[in-house]
């Protein structure tokens, strides 16, 4: 236990002293500020707004910044009702949405979705005809691809999901997905539901992508940071997060800093094409 | 001293009257919010037709299937456990036994759903597609879990009703020889018999209500299953992935008519079992 505390004693120390210097600038900002920020929305961003808020508040104890999901549906529904300051979304929002809300959208990152399997699927390569085929369920066994005889799993997100929004249009060209697909409610739950079924086939942000689950090629292309920055791997979408009116206050110095080199760095250190 | 008596008679009453209003209101407040979308579509696409929103197409039929398989399995999973559970806690069982059953029983009172379906997901669905086979998010593993959900509220309420049967009918039986069992299966439990018709409907209204374990484990797929290991999703869980959607349109709609459903439903088992409950003490 002595030493378990020991190490996490060591870790901040050594965080500290690694991030110290090179944040000081972009934080500087938030000294002598006090108030909170709440966030909801994409399940994608969770990450980097999570450090982000990490690094603000350590910095600065008087800030509270509480980071919550439930999909770009809700983030933009919570921020255009007032529920929270930023609603996060990973597609633009929509135009009525934007009229009736009056909403800012601040993009600050770049991000593909991929498809994932279990990494026990022999499975890592897909033409873009036999994902739409899969999903809407004209191939249901993995041996028809090549794979070991028995019935692929489908899992998918729900309506209010920007990720599915952005697979749909973009890897499935707005197909039927077959009505016995499984949904689950995140990108997180996604990625856990994939990596404990062995005949899964799912999709994840780029950034959510892990050694739990195995990125499938699309047409060749396997998604990863460097294919989806050089514009190879086709299915990408803008990470946004909105506001209702123009940000002022803690709102306005939270995005800025996400759109500051080291706000980039946070986004691209989770997998994210940077912006700027 | 009456005037403190009327004082009390009238909180009371106030109180009662504010909790059947706050129920009714509810109720009208699903069907003034849930109007836009009668209005667009009819009743019968609405409770009997698929679930196709890019088509505009809002039917709830398959969750409505979805929610009476899962409730009604894990009701019948559910049941036996309970009855043979309190049995043992309320006549059966020595003095230890029942005192250390009836500890756990309160203990699982407090378990956070959420653990329930995290132990589901990481324990249950692969025991079930490896061993079953299918999916193994499905109908039964949601139920399973359900029914260990439910299990306590089922077996406080049978327990507290065999022990409030009076012990003069109990002492009556054992002066005429009745053992153990015989004084528990005819004596206590047709005494107890309306008390324990409540337990199960509210762990009923429990089962119908639950979201989380069906949201996590029953796959939420849009199409009514065809057998135990298919996935399903309930209305409580459609209602949790669909409330994202955006609030004016017809996907969101939607949920109220989820909602005045699952409330039907509810009122629908209160009544009937009611109605068993009081027609069996007639009998007796």
């Amino acid at each position: 236990m002595l030493t378990y505390g020991f190490r996490i004693g060591m870790l901040l120390v050594i965080s500290l002293l690694v991030s110290n210097p090179c944040l000081g600038g972009a934080l500087d900002v938030f000294d002598g500020q006090k108030g909170t920020v709440k966030i909801a929305g994409g399940t994608a961003h969770i990450p980097v707004m999570k450090e982000a808020a990490k690094r603000i508040m350590t910095r600065n104890k008087d800030i509270v910044i509480t980071v919550a999901g439930g999909g770009s549906g809700v983030g933009i529904k919570q921020v255009g009702e007032g529920l929270v300051d930023i609603g996060n979304s990973g597609r633009q929002a929509k135009p009525e949405e934007v009229e009736k809300y009056g909403l800012k959208m601040f993009k600050w990152a770049v991000d593909g979705v991929g498809v994932v399997v279990n990494p026990a699927n022999p499975i890592k390569s897909l033409t873009k005809d036999q994902l739409k085929r899969i999903y809407a369920g004209e191939i249901d066994n993995w041996s028809t691809i090549g794979g070991t005889d028995h019935a692929i799993t489908i899992y998918t997100r729900d309506e209010a999901s920007g990720t599915r929004a952005v697979f749909w249009g973009k890897a499935l060209d707005k197909g039927e997905i077959v009505t016995s697909a499984l949904f689950v409610p995140s990108n997180g739950a996604m990625k856990t539901a994939v990596a404990n079924d062995p005949y899964a086939i799912g999709y994840v942000s780029v950034g959510h992508m892990d050694e739990t689950v195995a990125p499938v090629a699309l047409d060749g292309v396997t998604p990863t940071l460097e294919t989806v920055k050089s514009g190879q791997y086709p299915i990408a979408r803008g990470l946004y997060s909105n506001t209702k009116g123009d940000p002022t206050g803690l709102t306005k110095l939270f995005i800025d800093y996400l759109l500051t080199p080291e706000g980039q760095q946070i986004a691209a250190e989770n997998g994210f094409i940077p912006v700027k | 001293m009456p005037s403190k008596d009327a004082l009390a008679k009238s909180v009371f009453l106030c109180c009662a009257i504010a909790s059947a209003a706050i129920i009714l209101a509810i109720l009208g407040f699903m069907v003034a919010l849930g109007i836009p979308l009668f209005r667009e579509s009819t009743f019968s696409a609405i409770w009997f037709g698929p679930w196709a929103p890019h088509r505009g197409a809002y039917g709830i039929w398959a969750m409505i299937c979805g929610t009476f398989w899962i409730a009604l399995l894990a009701t019948i999973i559910c049941l036996p456990l309970s009855l043979g559970m309190s049995f043992v806690i309320a006549s059966l069982g020595g003095r230890r036994i029942r005192k250390l059953l009836g500890a756990l029983v309160q203990f699982m009172t407090g378990i956070p759903t959420v653990i329930y379906g995290f132990v589901g997901i990481f324990l249950l669905v692969p025991l079930i597609r490896q061993g079953l086979g299918g999916p193994g998010m499905s109908v039964l593993t949601a139920s399973i879990m359900l029914a260990i959900l439910i299990s306590p509220t089922m077996i406080l309420f049978f327990t507290d009703s065999l022990l409030a049967v009076n012990t003069a009918y109990v002492q009556a039986a054992k002066a005429l020889g009745a053992n153990r069992v015989q004084r528990l299966l005819y004596v206590m439990v047709p005494r107890a018999l309306g008390g324990m018709a409540s337990g199960f409907i509210l762990a009923l209204g429990r089962a119908l209500g639950d979201t989380l374990i069906a949201l996590m484990l029953a796959g939420n797929a849009i199409r009514a299953p065809q057998g135990f290991l298919e996935p399903a999703r309930t209305l409580t869980a459609h209602i949790a992935l669909v409330k994202a959607a955006d609030f004016d349109s017809m996907e969101f709609r939607s949920i109220f008519a989820c909602g005045i459903t699952l409330y039907l439903f509810t009122v629908l088992a209160t009544i009937a079992v009611r109605m068993m409950a009081r027609e069996r003490v007639a009998v007796s």
